[in-house]
Parts: structure tokens; C-alpha cells; sequence
């Protein structure tokens, strides 16, 4: 292909990709009156109007800090119970280990269909209804099977002399664990961090079931009430949808290297 | 390996390790799908199970309305996002992962640039299309305008005409980052030396892609296949953003999510968790069934390309 076409080619996908994400937050910027009369224009004198009336008047303030806890909550302990097990997995020899994992990595293709009127009724009966206690345990609970397999994958790739030499020392098992393996296994750590944050943060199918009462709404059914009210005050939408993508565009400027090498993990051969 | 080189847990310790994880896993995710199979094979009153009633739930989704009419114009739905989807990923997608893949000074920064609609919320990607497309101050019918398309500009969304068409791509356009950076790392991965030797054959590079690069790509393509189908058929946040629970306009924007939402949380029918759980179900065996087959019939056609 010629450069120029190839530049064409290239910079127009950009454009297709990024267009609506920009026009989204230069719109929050911009009054209804602006986006009615010029829907091209730029933000020319910046108003914040609209992001204080989706914080504080459309409850973005208690939507936001509920994801922030669900999400925050869910990923610290399901990682933390999925490096246990995973730590088991990778380091016993038993056959009935072997069955246990391929229980958890089953789990990967979860029907969440199916699954979500029988959690709904557990929790009622649990007394955990419309909580983000239930939220989270739900949450920790579907993660398990992607982090466990990442992180027994991990774990197994590991050297065992480290293992080795701090048992010859008198370290018992929980010891090793804490102070020889955990050290090592950070970046295996980082990805499913961060490959769990991104989909329960952006997750709406459980909370939309599961969460009833309005204080406990995280940031996506948040949204679908918000744009139920209101309908017509837009530039307010607008500042509402930059305010749920915001801490994606962190977490993505923190850690592109770990996003796009976990996306294609695996997948070339 | 001897066995006294691995660092071996003795079994008590492991099982004690692996309690937490397999208590939330068995009380959150093993029950509610143990239970949930149970429920598509009795009749209920609201939330008292009643008679066991065999496969009844799953005769009554074929045969009454509105669901004998509502499936499989759903499916139908969930089929076109599936079919929007891989000719999206499978000529633009491919595409920009080609070109890319030989320049590699700037293929980061597009990598990275492409796959941002992708790490959007879906529901997010809905609800901003649906403002985009407003027919009061959607920039997208303002350009049509501009540049002397009057005709053309209109409510896309509230016209069961284009309706579906304005969610099927949105959907591609927000997926095609995903199969972009997979293809890119398939392409990165593969022997360079094939398309050298064929490069000193007197290939074109037209020649060189179709007959040496693609039937490489070909196992990957076969992976993101499967995995667009599942996603294409579980699409649920942005037919909701844009169409609402009951995919208007007149059920021009339903899908399967839907229909079970529908079904099971706002129809008011007093056996609702039958013939949902019965909803779901079938959803499930058509993609557990589809994956498999496909992924075998796949394999097949690989083996006879090699």
C-alpha cells in the first residue's frame, strides 16, 4: 500500500474509534442551550455546571464511592482467596487437586442467566438482598475461576528451590507462602488485578438484579435511572458517562503494558 | 522430576489453603447453578416452587405467546450482532492489524488508540450513542446536514428500520478493538521466514497475504470466532442503553438477555421463574453447543488446509 493511503487508512480508524469518545467529554462541558443550537461546536467558554449537578444532585457522588468499595472489595478478595488456592493448586500433587481446578476453571464459561435468580433468592434468604456485602461476595465468587487459572499458571512456571530451601530452614507452609512466594508473584498479581477491576467496575447485568435499594447503586445502574431523569438535560448525560469512565482511563494510562499483554495472552502461537 | 525436588504440599495443608476460595465458589456460583437446572422443571407461584413438571416450561416457550414469538425474533437479533460483528473484526479489524503489524514504530500508539472504545463500559458506549444519534443535538445527524445529507439524517433510534441496524454497530464498533490486538499478536508470532521465502518466489504482496499470512492467521481467526459468538449472543448492556428492557422501537432492538430479564423480573407472569430459568437454559445449550461444534468442525477444516 502506498504511505499516504496507509496514513489515511490509519489515522481515519482513529478518528472512527476516538471521535465519539472526545465529542462525549467536550459536550460535558457545554450547556444544553450550546448543544442545541451548535451539536459541532467546542467547548469555547468551559462550563462545570454539569458535572456539579450530576455529583451532587444525581447522586454521583454515592453512586461513585459505591463502585469504588464494590469494586475495590471484590478484586482484594477474590484475588486474595484465588492466590491461596491457586498456591495449593500449583503445589500438591494429589489427584483430587487436579479435579478441584478443573471444578473452578469450568467455571469459565459461567451462564450468568441461569445462575442470577438462584443468587438472588440465596441472598434473600441470607439477608444480604440489595447489600454491597452481597454484591461483593457475588463478585469475588465469579472472579475465582480466571484468577485461580492465571495464578496457578503462574505459580507453576516458578522455580521450587526458593520453596525448598526456606522448608529445609524451618519455614512452615503459610510462612513460605507469605514471605517467598508472594515477593515473586507481583506481575501475575498486577494482571488479574487489573483484568477483574475493569469488568466489575463496568459491571451492570448483577447490581441492575441484585441491588434494589438506591443508596446501594453503583455507578452503571446509577446511569440507567440517571438517564430516566434526566432525559433532558444532556450536557449533564454527558458529564454523567465521563464520570463512570474516568477511573478506566487511569487504570489505562497506568497500565497499558499489562492490558494489552493480558488481552493477547495466550492467543498467539 | 523426583519427587523430593518438588516443594509438594501435603494434602491436609493444600485443602486447608484452598477452603475460602471453594466455599464462595460452591455457596455463589456451584449452588445457584445446581438449583437453577432444577428450576426450569417445575411450575411456580411467584416464588413457591410447586409441581414438578418435566420439560413443560421449555413446550411452553415454543408454544405460547409472546414468547413462541418473542425467541426467535430475539435470536434472530442476537444472530445479526454475531454476523455485524465478524465482518467488522474480519475486514476492518484484520485490516488495521496488517498494516499495522509492518510498521512497528507507531503500532503501539494505534494499538492502544483503537482498543479505547474497548475498555469502555458497554452501557456507557450505549447511553453515549444514544445521545450521538438524538435527533434534537446529535452531532451525527448535524454532519449529515452539513455536508447536504438532509434526507439522510434522522431518529435512528426511533425508527424499528434502522434501530437494530444503529445497535448492531455500535456493538462491532465498540468489540473490534479485541480481535485487533489478538490478530496483532498472532501476526507478531508468525514465522517470518514464510513470507521471505515467498517474497523471493516473485509473490505480490496481495499474493503473499491471502495464500501465506491468512491460513496462518486461520487457528486464531477460529478462536476469536468463538469468543465473538458468545459475547454476540450474552450482548445484554448495550441493546438495554439503547432500546430499554422491552427493545423498542416494537422490539426492533430485542435480544435474549432481554427476553430473560423480561421474563424473569418484570413480566408479572406468576410462573415467571420456569419459564425464564427455561429461557436461560436454552440460551446456554445453543452457545455450549454452537462453540463445540464449530470448534471441531474448525479443527477439521485446518487439518485439511495443512
Amino acid at each position: 500500500m502506498k504511505r499516504a493511503a496507509v496514513h489515511v487508512v490509519l489515522w481515519g480508524y482513529a478518528a472512527v474509534a476516538l471521535l465519539p469518545l472526545l465529542i462525549m467529554v467536550w459536550n460535558s462541558f457545554r450547556t444544553d442551550q450550546e448543544l442545541v443550537a451548535e451539536p459541532l461546536g467546542l467547548p469555547v467558554s468551559p462550563s462545570f455546571d454539569a458535572y456539579r449537578e450530576a455529583w451532587v444532585e444525581a447522586s454521583f457522588s454515592t453512586y461513585f464511592l459505591n463502585s469504588v468499595l464494590v469494586t475495590t472489595a471484590s478484586v482484594a478478595l477474590s484475588t486474595a482467596v484465588s492466590l491461596l488456592a491457586a498456591y495449593a493448586l500449583a503445589r500438591s500433587r494429589s489427584r483430587l487437586m487436579g479435579v478441584i481446578e478443573q471444578v473452578f476453571v469450568s467455571g469459565l464459561m459461567m451462564p450468568v442467566f441461569l445462575m442470577i435468580v438462584p443468587i438472588f433468592y440465596l441472598l434473600d434468604t441470607i439477608g444480604l438482598a440489595s447489600t454491597r456485602t452481597g454484591l461483593i461476595l457475588v463478585y469475588s465468587a465469579v472472579s475465582i475461576p480466571f484468577s485461580v487459572f492465571v495464578l496457578a499458571t503462574f505459580l507453576r512456571q516458578l522455580p521450587v528451590e526458593l520453596e525448598d530451601a526456606a522448608r529445609i530452614d524451618g519455614a512452615g507452609p503459610l510462612r513460605t507462602f507469605w514471605s517467598v512466594l508472594l515477593p515473586l508473584v507481583r506481575p501475575a498479581v498486577a494482571t488479574v488485578v487489573v483484568f477483574r477491576f475493569v469488568p466489575i467496575w463496568n459491571d451492570f447485568f448483577y447490581p441492575l438484579i441484585l441491588v434494589r435499594d438506591r443508596a446501594q447503586y453503583t455507578l452503571p445502574v446509577g446511569l440507567t435511572t440517571f438517564f430516566g431523569e434526566y432525559q433532558t438535560s444532556w450536557s449533564t448525560l454527558f458529564a454523567g458517562l465521563v464520570i463512570a469512565t474516568l477511573p478506566l482511563v487511569l487504570l489505562f494510562l497506568v497500565a497499558t503494558r499489562q492490558i494489552v499483554a493480558g488481552l493477547t495472552a495466550g492467543m498467539g502461537r | 522430576m523426583s519427587g523430593r525436588r518438588t516443594a509438594a504440599l501435603p494434602t491436609p495443608v493444600a485443602l486447608l489453603f484452598l477452603l475460602p476460595a471453594a466455599a464462595l465458589f460452591g455457596i455463589f456460583v456451584l449452588y445457584p447453578m445446581a438449583t437453577a437446572l432444577t428450576y426450569s422443571l417445575f411450575s411456580w407461584r411467584g416464588t413457591a416452587q410447586e409441581a414438578f413438571v418435566g420439560l413443560d416450561n421449555f413446550v411452553a416457550l415454543f408454544t405460547t405467546e409472546p414468547y413462541r414469538s418473542q425467541l426467535p425474533r430475539a435470536f434472530a437479533h442476537n444472530a445479526l450482532l454475531f454476523a455485524g460483528a465478524m465482518v467488522v473484526q474480519n475486514s476492518v479489524g484484520l485490516l488495521l492489524a496488517y498494516v499495522l503489524h509492518r510498521r512497528e514504530r507507531v503500532r503501539r500508539l494505534f494499538q492502544v488508540l483503537y482498543t479505547m472504545p474497548y475498555l469502555v463500559s458497554p452501557l456507557v458506549v450505549g447511553y453515549l450513542w444514544s445521545l450521538l444519534l438524538s435527533p434534537l443535538f446529535g452531532p451525527v445527524n448535524a454532519v449529515l446536514r452539513a455536508v447536504g445529507l438532509e434526507s439522510v439524517a434522522q431518529p435512528w433510534l426511533g425508527d424499528p428500520d434502522t434501530a437494530l441496524w444503529v445497535v448492531v454497530l455500535v456493538t462491532a464498533w465498540q468489540w473490534v478493538g479485541f480481535p485487533l490486538l489478538i490478530y496483532g499478536a498472532a501476526l507478531g508470532s508468525l514465522d517470518p521466514t514464510m513470507e521471505e521465502a515467498a517474497m523471493l518466489d516473485g509473490a505480490t504482496s496481495r499474493q503473499r497475504f491471502w495464500h501465506v499470512t491468512l491460513p496462518m492467521l486461520l487457528p486464531v481467526i477460529g478462536t476469536v470466532s468463538v469468543l465473538t459468538f458468545i459475547f454476540s449472543m450474552e450482548a445484554f448492556p448495550i441493546p438495554y442503553a439503547l432500546g430499554g428492557s422491552n427493545g423498542s422501537p416494537a422490539g426492533a432492538t430485542d435480544v435474549m438477555s432481554l427476553l430473560f430479564y423480561r421474563t424473569a423480573f418484570s413480566s408479572g407472569a406468576s410462573n415467571a421463574i420456569g419459564i425464564s430459568s427455561a429461557v436461560a437454559i436454552v440460551l446456554f445449550v445453543v452457545i455450549v453447543g454452537v462453540s463445540v461444534l464449530f470448534t471441531r468442525w474448525f479443527r477439521k477444516v485446518e487439518r485439511g488446509l495443512t
